[in-house]
């Protein structure tokens, strides 16, 4: 298990894209709690026309600060919840038209296509289930495994993600936080998934456990062709599996690029900052990191112009007039700055 | 000298399961002085949840806490009445959960969550809550809080979520906090606020700090000491620049070897092996099956816990031997 090592970024990849989003918005109204009348009082702007491309087999990272709205960007590419407006493809076929058509079987297929491995391990697991219903679960909403074969394959699946065979008859609640993502990871990939988006699903594990959890994920691509998008804001394990990272900044792309380059030459002041903000483990290392002031902006109301303005240390007069498009600033690194 | 404000003294709670018994803490001691930061670190499932539970007593079945002591401030927790517990937690020790979604109930919206909380341990005039309330929001950076406290935790994200549960349990501000992952679902900048945030409430209210977290990179920022738990056992005890500098067990140092870094970017550094099942762990020491420096004796003794210097404190059989060659260089 997890003999495989993650080289990152050097894989040579299709042409054709798995994925593509385009302009993509998804607003949530807020509605003030009167006795009688509900009155809508605001929108939350949590993904603001966004529009990316993710290759096939490539793992593609999007970090940002909490509440920017990466988990929105999720649950709206997998038609949990309805964009705005916008579009996203998969395999050049539009997404939302598709869950939107009365072809059941179409539909299925597309939800057994793209999975989703939760942000938080615990509530995702059923506790009444064992180990081996919340595995074997998929195979009767699917039907793609006999039934005879079922006990071989979650056997299969444990194995391949680092558990072992009398785990099958144990609760969740019997597991710690590494180990129950890995029960989620296994009940993801029983449906045998093309696309599947992690949602911080490391972040609550430790750092031996996280490099097992990763080079799992890197391994699982490089077996069964997986296409990632790695959603985080543990910049390390995003530099460590992604191939191309976007950063987003309250519902909005401010910078994207190869990951390398976006690490070693960050040109958004936001992703400067953020760089910068890791805590090093060191406790020699002087913690001189300036760390961003200024309220955390509300998307309800996000900042006029660049929404990064108020806390931007190099901001001018300009930036809360003019919104900085996302340029392209050579070798297909996009930047959103009016002074990068 | 500055005096101890808790005290673990050889704790064990176990989970009695019907798979049989797992030994989840298993004769843990270290001690906590006051005005301290100290760090848990240790792998996922090694017990750092758990023990913060038993101090708090709220151990869920079928777990029991089965032997030790818990002293805080002299006081033995383990043999007070459930009402008295009651009244400590809240008050006088507080938690921040790992997952912030267990201590907020998703049916009440934010006001009255937090209100309930001032209410059961302060009497505080009607009026005056919702003052405290905004006010502990705007403590924890929540934007707009007159507005978004009247809303339900599941409209607000993973970070803000965890801004209310520290909100909450600074609620009645306690002298000992307990901060089980509690930037685990955080951007790193907000991050790097809510640690000065932690660290200034901290030094606000007098308070003793319990840091527990996964990222080596916090406990070096955040702590002055740290227990590293291994399967339910303390491995180490050191002062937060001799642990880094001076690994003396073998799992720290392959813990610290695996911590990754920006700056480089490298094949991950992965301790072999698997968790230990605690339920039959590993005889002698429980490292033993995946320690690179493992001799017959590590599986049939079990080490203790001694002082090689002082404050610093090792449980391997074979420290003086891998000190000789594993000193850290930098
Ligand atoms: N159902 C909802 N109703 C109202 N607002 C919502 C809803 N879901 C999300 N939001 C808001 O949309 C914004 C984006 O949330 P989202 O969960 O996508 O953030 P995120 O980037 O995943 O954050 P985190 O890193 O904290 O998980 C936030 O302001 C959030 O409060
Ligand atoms: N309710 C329970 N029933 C049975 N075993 C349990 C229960 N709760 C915890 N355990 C076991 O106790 C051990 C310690 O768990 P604990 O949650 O303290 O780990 P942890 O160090 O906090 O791990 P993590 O970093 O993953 O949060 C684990 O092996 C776990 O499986
Ligand atoms: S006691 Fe033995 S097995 Fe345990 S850490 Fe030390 S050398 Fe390794
Ligand atoms: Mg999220
Ligand atoms: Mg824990």
């Amino acid at each position: 298990m997890a003999k495989h090592q993650l080289k990152g970024g050097k894989k040579t990849l299709t042409n054709s894209d798995l994925i593509t989003v385009e302009n993509l918005i998804k607003y949530f109204p807020v509605y003030s709690r009167g006795v009688l009348l509900k009155k809508q009082v605001g929108i939350v702007h949590a993904v603001d026309n966004i529009s990316f491309n993710i290759k096939r087999k490539e793992t593609f990272g999007l970090v940002g600060e909490s509440g920017c709205g990466k988990t929105t960007t999720a649950r709206v590419i997998l038609n949990l919840i309805e964009p705005t407006s916008g579009e996203a493809f998969f395999e050049g076929e539009n997404i939302f038209e598709k869950f939107q058509s009365s072809n059941k079987k179409e539909k299925l297929k597309l939800r057994r296509e793209m999975q989703l491995i939760f942000q938080n391990p615990y509530g995702s697991l059923d506790p009444r289930m064992t180990v081996f219903d919340i595995i074997s679960e998929p195979f009767v909403i699917h039907k793609h495994v006999p039934k005879s074969q079922w006990k071989e394959k979650v056997y299969e699946l444990l194995e391949l993600v680092g558990l072992e065979e009398y785990h099958a008859e144990r609760y969740p609640h019997e597991f710690s936080g590494g180990q129950r993502q890995r029960i989620c990871i296994a009940r993801v990939l029983a449906v045998e998934p093309k696309f599947l988006i992690a949602d911080e699903p490391v972040s609550s594990l430790d750092v031996s456990i996280r490099a097992q959890i990763l080079n799992l994920l890197g391994e699982l691509q490089e077996r069964i062709g997986l296409t990632y998008l790695y959603i985080s804001h543990d910049l390390s394990s995003v530099r460590q599996i992604s191939h191309r990272v976007a950063v987003m900044y309250l519902g909005e792309i401010v910078e994207l690029a190869d990951t390398d380059e976006l690490f070693k030459k960050p040109l958004q002041p936001y992703t400067k900052a953020l760089i910068q903000a890791v805590p090093i483990p060191d406790p020699k290392a002087k913690t001189m990191k300036n760390v961003l002031s200024g309220e955390v902006p509300s998307p309800i109301n996000p900042p006029s112009g660049c929404r990064f303005h108020p806390r931007c240390p190099i901001a001018t007069e300009k930036c809360p007039k003019e919104k900085p498009k996302l340029i392209n600033k050579g070798h297909a690194h996009y930047v959103a700055c009016h002074y990068a | 000298m500055t005096e101890n404000i808790l005290n673990i003294e050889g704790l064990k709670t176990y989970f009695f399961t019907e798979a049989g018994i797992v030994k989840a803490v298993d004769d843990i001691s270290f001690n906590l002085k006051k005005n301290e930061s100290l760090g848990l670190v240790g792998e996922s499932g090694s017990g750092k949840t758990v023990t913060a539970l038993s101090v708090l007593r709220i151990v869920p079945k079928p777990g029991k806490i089965i032997d030790g002591k818990v002293e805080f401030n002299g006081d033995d927790l383990l043999e007070k009445t459930e009402k008295e517990m009651q009244k400590m937690r809240g008050s006088e020790i507080a938690i921040i959960f790992q997952d912030p979604s267990s201590s907020l109930n998703p049916v009440y919206n934010v006001e009255t969550q937090l209100r309930d909380v001032i209410l059961a341990h302060q009497t505080v005039p009607k009026a005056e809550t919702r003052k405290k309330v905004i006010e502990l929001l705007e403590v924890v950076g929540i934007p707009e809080a007159e507005t978004r406290m009247r809303e339900y935790p599941h409209q607000f994200s993973g970070g803000m979520k965890q801004r209310v549960a520290i909100a909450r349990a600074l609620a009645c501000e306690p002298t000992l906090l307990f901060a089980d992952e509690p930037t685990t679902n955080l951007d790193v900048t907000i991050q790097a606020q809510v640690l000065n945030l932690l660290n200034d409430l901290k030094k606000k209210f007098n308070m003793s700090l319990v840091m527990i977290t996964h990222d080596m990179g916090i406990i070096a920022e955040m702590t002055t000491r740290i227990v590293v738990l291994y399967a339910g056992r303390v491995c180490e005890i050191a002062k937060t620049h001799d642990l880094f500098e001076r690994p003396r067990h073998p799992y720290t140092e392959a813990l610290l070897a695996a911590v990754p870094r920006l700056d480089m970017k490298k094949t991950l550094r992965i301790i072999p092996g698997n968790i230990p099942n605690l339920i039959e762990p590993p005889s002698g020491c429980r490292f033993h099956p995946r320690c690179k420096h493992a001799k017959n004796t590590c599986k049939e003794k079990i080490p203790v816990l001694e002082e090689i210097e002082p404050e610093h404190f090792v449980a391997c059989h074979e420290w003086q031997n891998i000190s000789l060659k594993g000193e850290r260089k930098h």
